[in-house]
């Protein structure tokens, strides 16, 4: 592999295919844990050790998992290395364990794990792999934290918890709320389609081939709801 | 008395204020993917309801029973993502072969359950809240019946921005996000009541 593809495979999840922006993966993180800069910088790194790991550990073993068995194989190897990092989070970060709480354990169930495994680790070799798992997890970390910075900065007045001089006094609390994320989340699909002059695919839906279920269910069945749709 | 009032206070808070989709963020993607139309929005609910209490009938004793008495709490995250996926497929199964009729109806909806975040979610945030067995059956059927209510709800919505004159930007996912978060917002009036329903 020559240099120019390995920084295009980096660069590939980073901006064109963003995970949370362009290919509408990781939502439910992506909504809940951008009440602050902080909170959603962990989560962003969190899920980023674990998209690397797996990639590296799902390509070392895409020859020896069997074809039928692969998704238990990839949900346990996850699943491992989320307990791993949970861990580590709990022992040195205790504060941000605190913050992310119940949606560290999530991680596990992120479609962006998932199906860059079935994407991409599990048919390309290591090292593309690990930088394709770079790529994505700053990618995921660059939106969630742009996104948090907008619902921080109107909804609380301040930066990764550092009040902003003029901003603090008027806190619009309603973007640190459910209702706030889902709208900041919407208009920033919005703005992406303005600034990229509509070159970013618009997803009018889930269709079968960007389904986050998609690595998970039978093939046949996602292609029979795909058709209803 | 005051076990049936701790039920009641556990259930309606759970498909009331600590909504799952829209105030906890779990279940997103299906609640934007299945609820286009309100027969599909029906069907995936009812699929998540059952699922969700059945995973932790199985999950609570495997927690209690078996992980806490061993000290392998650490490993509940992978315990339970397998028990899941098991159950779910399990389930497809018995469905499959005793009751084609609910099969053709539920059944297309439980592959996309195995891995929905909702259900783990469910299961773990039992744990972490303490409910005793019957406390985490209350509070599981509560979520189940609040995502069933917010896909209902949420599909009667998007036909009609099916039917409305958007400008592009905002057209696919961009204004249905927008959707939701009205309805989030509806949902935020509820804050508040369960606790003093019996004030």
């Amino acid at each position: 592999m020559n240099k120019k593809s390995s920084l295009s495979v980096l660069l590939n999840g980073i901006i064109k295919e963003n995970p949370v922006l362009v290919l509408i993966l990781g939502t439910c993180p992506t909504l809940a844990t951008t009440t602050t800069v902080t909170g959603a910088f962990g989560m962003g790194l969190a899920a980023l050790a674990v998209l690397v790991c797996s990639n590296v550990f799902i390509s070392l073993l895409r020859k020896i998992i069997p074809e039928t068995m692969r998704i238990p194989c990839y949900i346990v190897i996850i699943a491992g290395f989320v307990t791993i990092v949970k861990m580590i989070v709990q022992a040195y970060m205790p504060a941000l364990y605190e913050t992310l709480g119940v949606y560290l354990d999530l991680i596990t169930v992120n479609c962006i794990i998932l199906g860059r495994a079935e994407m991409f680790a599990n048919r390309n070799p290591v090292v593309a792999s690990a930088l394709d798992g770079i790529g994505m997890g700053l990618g995921f970390t660059l939106a969630l934290t742009a996104m948090a910075t907008v619902r921080e900065v109107l909804g609380a007045g301040s930066f990764a918890g550092i009040a902003i001089p003029f901003m603090e006094n008027f806190k619009i609390e309603f973007f640190t709320k459910a209702p706030g994320g889902l709208l900041v989340y919407g208009l920033l699909i919005a703005l992406i389609y303005i600034i990229t002059k509509g070159a970013a695919p618009v997803k009018t839906s889930f269709s079968c081939e960007g389904c986050p279920h998609a690595a998970t269910c039978t093939i046949e069945t996602c292609q029979k709801k795909g058709a209803e749709n | 008395m005051e076990t049936f009032k701790l039920l009641i206070v556990i259930l309606l808070s759970s498909v009331l204020v600590d909504n799952y989709v829209l105030s906890r963020f779990l279940g997103i993607c299906p609640f934007l993917g299945v609820s286009k139309k309100l027969d599909q929005a029906t069907g995936m609910g009812v699929a998540v309801t059952v699922v969700m209490l059945i995973a932790t009938a199985v999950t609570w004793p495997i927690q209690y029973l078996v992980l806490n008495p061993l000290k392998l709490g650490y490993l509940q995250n992978i315990a339970f993502i397998l028990v899941i996926a098991t159950l779910v497929q399990i389930l497809e199964v018995i469905l499959k072969k005793f009751s084609p009729s609910l099969y053709k109806g539920l059944g297309v909806y439980l592959p996309l359950i195995t891995t929905n975040c909702a259900v783990l979610g469910v299961t773990i945030n039992n744990i972490i809240d303490g409910y005793n067995f019957l406390e985490s059956m209350v509070s599981s059927l509560g979520c189940g019946i609040g995502f069933l209510f917010a896909m209902v709800l949420f599909s009667g919505l998007r036909s009609r921005i099916d039917d409305s004159h958007i400008p592009t930007p905002f057209r696919g996912l961009a204004v249905t996000l927008i959707a939701a978060s009205f309805i989030s917002l509806a949902f935020m009036g509820f804050g508040g009541i369960v606790e003093n329903i019996f004030a």
